[in-house]
């Protein structure tokens, strides 16, 4: 175990470097002279100049990279250009409304995929099958922004059950927080549950066809005792685990549905920054949900490593 | 083939994508009018006798633009899904077969690609290649290039400790003759079930880019592009919104219900 | 889900009785700093915190806002201005001459500051007395006090200022109706009544929030499910929807900016090569090729005035000796094939916004009629700035945000070298005749100047084609009332109410 850890967490470190090189280079990929691009209207040759000297857009890429991980380093990620803010500060505006968020939509995700999962492996090539497999499907094969926009047609606008779109802090008006978050964490979750209903699925399908289950089911036990009590809590650890470690991918998830419910959260912060050019913005929060998902990882193979002994041997 | 056809809803995947390549195919004969045809007069026209789907924001016959769209979002999936099957099974084969420090850098590259959330990373290849449909296709490529990676390389790990492959180094054989005639034909049936995942998740990217003005460019179709414009007339005129949106919405689950499908096929533990 | 209904109307209920006004803005301000700000959208907001030395009004006109009153010297060459004596900012620091000096040099030689153009011809400010300040000019310069109705007539705390240097646009402190109480990024921006405000009697409400939603579709959800009074930026197509509901009302107002297509006539290769960069004669045809009309009511749902001039044609330096062209396709033709090109390929660079998108795609099939093959290449809207600038495009489709003087339209664009010279147009005699119009103050005689130019640069060179004035269509509560509909398309928070 202790090895085992060391080495992963030596992995850590040079993939954190590919991250940043990754980060930066795409950054600087990106076509468009930053300057003007903020400078908008207002473009005099002296408004550039300002800009260019400011965020160091005229020096060397290697230079430039040195300044940024300098600053990360001392926990300094730099400051947004477009709104004058220290990209830390906005950080940590936007991280509380983008886990709750994700983890609104982990949860659903777990209900409808865990359930879909186990109905579609017990009474598997049914037509119940069938039914839970698209159930848990559709969310995934619906464009995000689709689904996001006729939900707000129809409970918002038709309705009047729930606000179009934005984000109430839960600490001023919790009833107003989860009304305003319900929505975008159901498109959100809807299209991760998929991801879990196979895990949950071939899970199943495994523990089912076990001696365990076969003994379970010999000795006379009710069918629904032996699917919920024996089988589906076997099953369900390694899911549960896993999905809730594969939360990383839901933070990826939100850029589009942040986008188009108004949520002032980490996907929203990153899109306009791509598009504003606002360099320092998407280096640092790109950069944070990297080290996230990494972090996450790491405890998944670790827990994968406690779940699954074999992987010892390797 | 027979095992993936007794699973009903793996059928109807199998039908329903051999019914939108058929679509593609044929787009030009089977295109009522022209899906580049305005008509000032027909703008936002509700369905009818002479346009069955209703027309678009600029007069154009939604039901042509759905049919010629099939071609680009089909080869949004499928074209995509090539360019990162090509990149990440020979890389990953690499890391895997090779070991050591290829190994190790292709491998943290891969995680560092991974840690970058799929759609940013996307967005960002996209717009600095410039908006269209073949650089979305390359940006969606490439973004999913690090999964087949690590699943190629996890593979030939798992190969190449099995017997056979170590009775052919055993004989003396080169090593791309192993790779190539020993390793790959036994890892193929995992990397095809991820390639029919991946192809709906690219054609979702698509949609995705083409609503943040990165996918297909007009006057072209695709259902990504009809989409985005559609959106934005969803309660004066939502038959241009319903089609593209249905459309997407059974393709893709058709290649999701084909890869779950297929896995349950060829996984010998599922069946 | 009733319960739930009800909790939110409970909550929609106190949010009446705290008076809150909430506006849905097309787009996230910048930073809030009238010295450094850039957009738009941020001058909306500044319409409720920052007041200005002056203000237009619905026709235009400049009207005195915190000055009383005005004079120009007998050789327009200084300006003095009276202040009022009851503007306290922010933080309670007295608003007076030495203020308004301290803001202009502020503006002028901060480093960054987006205002210096503007203010490029005051040569030095003068304190006169508390009340009194003196701007004086290095020539006479007409645009001065429409100059000063927007943000470098905004004046903030020079105590503030100096406390917080770089920094201030994260707290502003100004003299508006209201002031800053937070901003979160993204989300919205929050501003309360100033009790100590010197016009107090126009405030209706206790507390303004700005939040941003881009998405037209969404932000009108927004106002219809009852989250929002107020948006700015309403979609033409979504009007006829909102008419037949009476709980809501829409506004419009000609802009007094433009939609234009630019072509590159002058700078660097594609100027030369491009058959529509080379030969004015192809411009001219691409022009008559467009239906105005028919244009304004597909890609625009009719909520736009066709025009041909950087000001709109009911502007008063609206230049009547150049009217809007017919269409004309034979003529076109003629043209084309006069200039040796019977079927031009242009390629017309277009920002992947929708509008722009919907009038590229009308423009193709128009000019298709003449023998024009258009290709629409989308660019990402940062990228078309870089590429427009450093000239490597043919044809461009390209809004601007509009100033009230002329002189904020036409200079910028098309003078010799001019910051926004995205087509590289120069023309000697043109550009003298624009800086003759800068400094004539007599509205006949500058008039007169504008229709010279027009004879020029729109009859004959034809460096940007312009087609029409957008519509700022205002979609809101229809208990709202005492909006003013100024076409500069600010929301002005004096006199607004709730009914």
């Amino acid at each position: 175990m202790g090895r085992f850890l060391l080495r992963r967490l030596a992995q850590i470190v040079p993939t954190l470097f590919f991250v940043s090189i990754l980060i930066f280079g795409l950054q600087q990929l990106l076509p468009g002279d930053p300057a003007l691009a903020l400078a908008g209207e207002e473009r005099s040759p002296e408004v550039i100049r300002y800009l260019r000297e400011k965020f160091h857009l005229d020096e060397p890429l290697p230079m430039r990279y040195g300044y940024w991980i300098a600053g990360v380093v001392r926990g300094d990620l730099g400051e947004s250009v477009r709104i004058q803010r220290p990209v830390t500060e906005l950080i940590l505006e936007k991280l509380p409304v983008t886990l709750q968020l994700a983890t609104m939509a982990m949860l659903i995700a777990l209900l409808i995929g865990v359930t879909a999962g186990v109905i579609s492996a017990v009474k598997k090539d049914t037509w119940l099958d069938y039914a839970a497999n698209v159930f848990a499907l559709w969310g995934l094969s619906t464009p995000n922004f689709w689904l996001g926009i006729l939900l707000i047609m129809l409970f918002a606008v038709h309705l009047g059950w729930l606000p179009a779109s934005g984000y109430v802090s839960p600490f001023e008006d919790l009833k107003g927080n989860l009304s305003a978050m319900i929505m975008p964490a159901f498109v959100l979750g809807n299209a991760f549950a998929a991801v879990l209903m196979r895990h949950t699925r071939s899970a199943m399908l495994q523990v089912l066809s076990s001696d365990y289950v076969r003994t379970a089911r010999a000795k006379g036990l009710n069918e629904r005792v032996v699917v919920l009590k024996h089988a589906l809590r076997n099953a369900l650890i390694p899911v549960i685990t896993l999905g809730a470690l594969s939360f990383g991918e839901l933070l990826g998830g939100t850029v589009l549905t942040e986008t188009i419910f108004s949520i002032p959260g980490f996907g929203k912060l990153i899109v306009d920054a791509v598009f504003n050019r606002d360099y320092s913005v998407v280096q640092g929060v790109v950069l944070l949900t990297a080290t996230v998902y990494i972090a996450l990882n790491l405890l998944a193979d670790i827990a994968y490593f406690l779940v699954n002994p074999r992987m010892r041997i390797e | 083939m027979n095992r993936l056809l007794k699973r009903k809803s793996a059928a109807f995947g199998v039908f329903v994508v051999a019914f939108f390549v058929l679509l593609a195919l044929v787009a030009p004969w089977l295109a009522p009018h022209d899906p580049l045809a305005t008509s000032w007069s027909a703008v936002r026209a509700a369905p009818s006798a002479s346009y069955w789907f209703g027309a678009d924001e600029l007069g154009r016959d939604v039901l042509s633009r759905i049919v010629w769209g099939t071609r680009a979002s089909l080869l949004a999936g499928v074209v995509s899904v090539t360019i990162a099957v090509s990149l990440g099974v020979p890389i990953g084969m690499l890391a895997g077969y090779v070991g050591g420090w290829t190994d190790v850098l292709i491998s943290r590259i891969t995680d560092a690609m991974l840690a970058c959330p799929f759609l940013i990373l996307a967005i960002a290849l996209a717009a600095f290649l410039g908006p269209s449909l073949t650089n979305a296709m390359i940006a969606i490529g490439i973004s999913a290039t690090p999964v087949f990676i690590r699943l190629t390389r996890a593979q030939v790990l798992a190969a190449k400790a099995e017997e056979y492959v170590e009775a052919a180094r055993a004989l003396g054989n080169p090593h791309l003759r192993i790779a190539l005639r020993h390793i790959l034909p036994n890892i193929v049936a995992p990397l095809i079930v991820q390639a029919t995942l991946a192809i709906a998740a690219a054609v979702i990217a698509e949609a995705s880019l083409s609503f943040l003005g990165l996918g297909q460019q007009p006057p072209a179709p695709s259902w990504g592009s009809m989409l985005n414009t559609a959106k934005n007339y969803i309660d004066q005129a939502p038959w241009m919104a319903i089609w593209p949106g249905l459309s997407i919405f059974l393709l893709v689950l058709s290649f999701n219900l084909l890869g779950d499908g297929l896995r349950d096929a060829l996984d010998p533990r599922h069946r | 889900m009733r319960k739930l209904a009800f909790v939110i109307a409970l909550f929609a209920m106190t949010a009446n009785a705290q008076t809150t006004l909430r506006i849905g803005l097309a787009e996230d301000p910048d930073i809030l700093d009238p010295t450094m700000a850039r957009t738009f959208v941020g001058r909306i907001v500044f319409a409720g915190l920052c007041d200005k030395l002056f203000d237009l009004d619905e026709k235009l006109n400049v009207v005195p806002q915190l000055a009383t009153s005005y004079k120009w010297s007998a050789d327009n060459k200084s300006l003095e201005i009276k202040l009022r004596n009851d503007v306290t900012f922010h933080d309670g620091e007295k608003m007076d001459a030495e203020a308004v000096k301290f803001n202009l040099e502020r503006h002028k030689t901060m480093p960054g500051s987006t205002r210096r153009g503007d203010l490029a011809p005051v040569a030095s400010v003068e304190v006169v007395d508390p009340l009194t300040v003196r701007l004086n000019l290095s020539s006479p310069f007409a645009p001065m006090l429409t100059v000063l109705t927007d943000r470098a007539g905004m004046m903030v705390s020079p105590k503030a200022a100096q406390a917080a240097g770089e920094k201030f646009g994260a707290r502003p402190v100004c003299s508006g109706p209201f002031r800053f109480v937070e901003r979160i990024a993204q989300d919205r921006i929050v501003l309360e009544r100033y009790p100590g405000y010197w016009n107090k009697g126009q405030i209706h409400f206790d507390r303004v929030v700005y939040q941003p939603i881009i998405d037209s579709t969404v932000r009108l959800a927004n106002l219809r499910s009852g989250q929002l009074d107020f948006i700015e930026r309403l979609a033409g197509s979504d009007v006829a929807g909102l008419k037949s509901d009476s709980r809501f009302k829409v506004a419009r107002i000609v802009e007094i900016g433009y939609q234009g297509i630019y072509f590159n006539v002058g700078k660097g290769e594609p100027g030369q090569s491009s058959p529509a960069g080379r030969d004015p004669r192809v411009r001219e045809a691409f022009e008559l090729s467009l239906d105005r009309a028919a244009l304004v009511k597909v890609a625009m749902d009719g909520e736009a005035v066709p025009g041909n001039q950087w000001v709109a044609p009911n502007n008063r330096y609206y230049a009547k000796n150049v009217p809007i062209p017919k269409r004309d396709v034979a003529k076109a033709k003629a043209l084309l094939a006069a200039a040796g090109v019977p079927n031009p390929t242009v390629t017309m660079m277009t920002p992947t916004e929708s509008a722009a998108q919907r009038i590229a795609q009308v423009v193709q099939a128009m000019a298709k009629d003449a023998g024009f093959d258009i290709k629409i290449q989308s660019t990402e809207f940062a990228s078309s700035l870089a590429l427009g600038d450093k000239g490597q495009y043919e044809a461009y489709v390209l809004a601007w945000s509009g100033r009230a003087d002329p002189d904020g339209n036409l200079q910028i664009h098309l003078g010799c070298k001019a910051a926004l010279n995205y087509p590289g147009y120069c023309n000697a005699g043109v550009d003298e005749l624009i800086n003759k119009a800068r400094t004539t103050l007599d509205p006949e005689q500058r008039a007169k100047l504008y229709e010279q130019i027009a004879a020029q640069v729109i009859a004959k060179d034809r460096p940007i084609v312009f087609i029409f004035h957008r519509h700022w269509l205002w979609a809101h509560s229809a208990k709202l009332s005492g909006l003013r509909t100024v076409p500069d398309g600010l929301v002005r928070v004096q006199g607004l109410k709730m009914n």
